[in-house]
């Protein structure tokens, strides 16, 4: 039970939560277990709650009733296991930083003093290596592209050693290049981490997850395999739908839609 | 230029020296904090911290003449202000966050309001024309050795948690999830910037210290490839404005705040139209 309890126990566990802004209900009864070494793609539409269920998972916010809990732990407790990349279009594209400085944040955390030690500086350039922009370590922040942008994001989060990899609308202002070398990168990432994506397109749900958690004030999972026309159309209300095949089968529990 | 070297050499000049002196040492806090207010955008609360530092100095002014307390005079009253200021103003940031504007809106004028209240109150003449607009010929010895205090104090803070303040300002949220206290550095960064604008108001006023807090790291801006650049740039720029501003203001007769806050957005100016004029012909 104690050895290896880190590889059985779920990485993710959110119990009958619900959580509203003020008066409005945003999320309601949501149940997840995500098992580690999961890739789950979280989709809805916008404002169906998918940035909330994120921040409840890091802890940036608090459910009102219900429990989370990120490797049997409270999320406040469990913040340094979680990898966590946001969406890059807030940045301020004026602001004079390296790639490198941006992704030495990612070690941040632990010390009283904040200052990186040099194992802190190794791990910075094997996570650098990893997203392959270790070329891009002196150059403004400001002058990459979107795509490496988000690579160098995600190789912040690599830097944080974490166990979890949480990404908010990663592929949001990539071209489709980009997007597929970024779906190799998460496909060996998966390998020994648990990988939470969200994203506002369906098309991005890719064959590359196991499973995916439609949220829209509820949170629904379905294999990858059980995502059809009709289903999407039901969480989105209708209207112009871009459709995609997933022909990844998924062991995990699927759900009826009643 | 000669008689303004000839005025610091005069024995019978000494405030010019502290004068200049105090100008140089003041810039390096001026420059370190200037440049976290202008990349983390919180110009508008450095003004608000400014403006209510006329209530401390109100306050100090009344205790000191009218009610006759004589440890705590318009320098402590300045002090304590503008801390309780920075104070409220990072709790406005954490818990009130859509109304944030108005609060700071509100603060700036109350703090103006009750400095000249107390002042109304105090016997005597006092011309708030000095604190609004600065006069940095009437520092003293002891501004300067608080000057000296203060740089030590910002370079010894920003040096320990210098990995915070720049993860604090690029991106809060994400140094929130590795685990740093964000609210504390944040407090921390606006305590400082609190106590920089105190030092700022003897040189040139409170109406004017945005403009000598964020032009020198504005102009900074255009050069640095990361903040630290941008910091000794702006430790340099702001050293070279106060200087020049200075000597000017004595060859002119010229009152010396505005002499160098209108060189600052001169240089300002002429640095944002180059790289204007740079991008349109290369």
């Amino acid at each position: 039970m104690i050895s290896g309890q880190k590889n059985r126990s779920d990485a993710i566990s959110i119990r009958d939560l619900s959580f509203s802004y003020d008066t409005q209900m945003v999320l309601t009864d949501v149940n997840l277990e995500v098992n580690s070494l999961d890739s789950i793609c979280v989709v809805g539409p916008n404002g169906g709650g998918k940035s909330t269920l994120i921040k409840l998972i890091v802890g940036l916010l608090s459910p009102d009733t219900g429990t989370v809990r990120v490797f049997g732990e409270r999320p406040e407790a469990a913040r340094l296991k979680i990898g966590y990349v946001p969406q890059y279009a807030h940045y301020d594209p004026q602001f004079p930083i390296s790639v490198f400085e941006v992704v030495c944040m990612g070690c941040l955390g632990g010390s009283f003093t904040g200052r990186y030690n040099k194992s802190d500086r190794e791990q910075v350039m094997k996570s650098l290596a990893t997203t392959r922009i270790e070329d891009l370590a002196k150059r403004p922040f400001s002058s990459i592209s979107g795509g490496q942008r988000q690579r160098v994001l995600i190789a912040r989060a690599l830097a944080s050693r974490g166990d979890i990899l949480i990404l908010d609308e990663p592929t949001a202002n990539i071209d489709h290049e980009s997007e597929l070398h970024f779906f190799d990168l998460l496909t060996e990432l998966n390998r020994d981490m648990t990988i939470l994506m969200v994203t506002h397109e369906v098309g991005f749900a890719s064959t590359f997850f196991k499973r995916i958690a439609c949220v829209n004030k509820q949170v629904v999972i379905h294999p990858t395999s059980a995502l059809t026309g009709d289903l999407i159309r039901e969480m989105y209300g209708g209207g112009d739908l871009q459709m995609i095949r997933h022909d990844h089968c998924c062991s995990s529990e699927g759900h009826q839609h009643d | 230029m000669t008689e303004f070297l000839a005025a610091l050499s005069d024995p019978n000049l000494p405030f010019f020296r502290y004068a200049l002196l105090t100008g140089i040492f003041a810039s390096l806090p001026f420059g370190i904090i200037g440049t976290f207010v202008v990349v983390r955008r919180i110009s508008y609360i450095a003004g608000a911290i400014a403006h209510c530092v006329l209530g401390g100095i109100g306050l100090g002014l009344y205790l000191e003449r009218a009610v006759g307390v004589t440890w705590f005079g318009p320098m402590q009253g300045a002090v304590l202000v503008a801390l309780l200021a920075a104070v409220v103003l990072a709790l406005v940031s954490r818990y009130a966050s859509q109304r944030e504007d108005s609060v700071i809106g509100a603060l700036w004028a109350v703090g103006m309001a009750t400095g000249l209240l107390f002042i109304a109150k105090t016997p005597g003449y006092v011309d708030p024309m000095s604190y609004l607009f600065g006069n940095i010929l009437l520092v003293s010895k002891d501004d300067f050795i608080l000057v000296l205090a203060l740089d030590v104090v910002v370079l010894a803070l920003v040096g320990i948690f210098y990995n915070k303040f720049l993860a604090v300002c690029f991106d809060e949220e994400f140094a929130r999830l590795r685990g740093v206290h964000t609210g504390w550095i944040y407090l921390l960064l606006l305590c400082l910037a609190a106590l920089t604008i105190v030092l700022l108001v003897r040189v040139v006023g409170i109406v004017m210290v945005i403009a000598l807090l964020t032009l020198p790291a504005s102009v900074a801006g255009n050069f640095s490839k990361n903040i630290l650049q941008m910091m000794v740039f702006s430790v340099l720029f702001c050293a070279s404005f106060v200087v020049l501003g200075l000597g000017a203001s004595y060859s002119l007769d010229l009152p010396s705040g505005p002499v160098i806050i209108v060189i600052a957005a001169a240089v300002y100016l002429l640095v944002i139209l180059s790289t204007h004029i740079k991008k349109i012909f290369l």
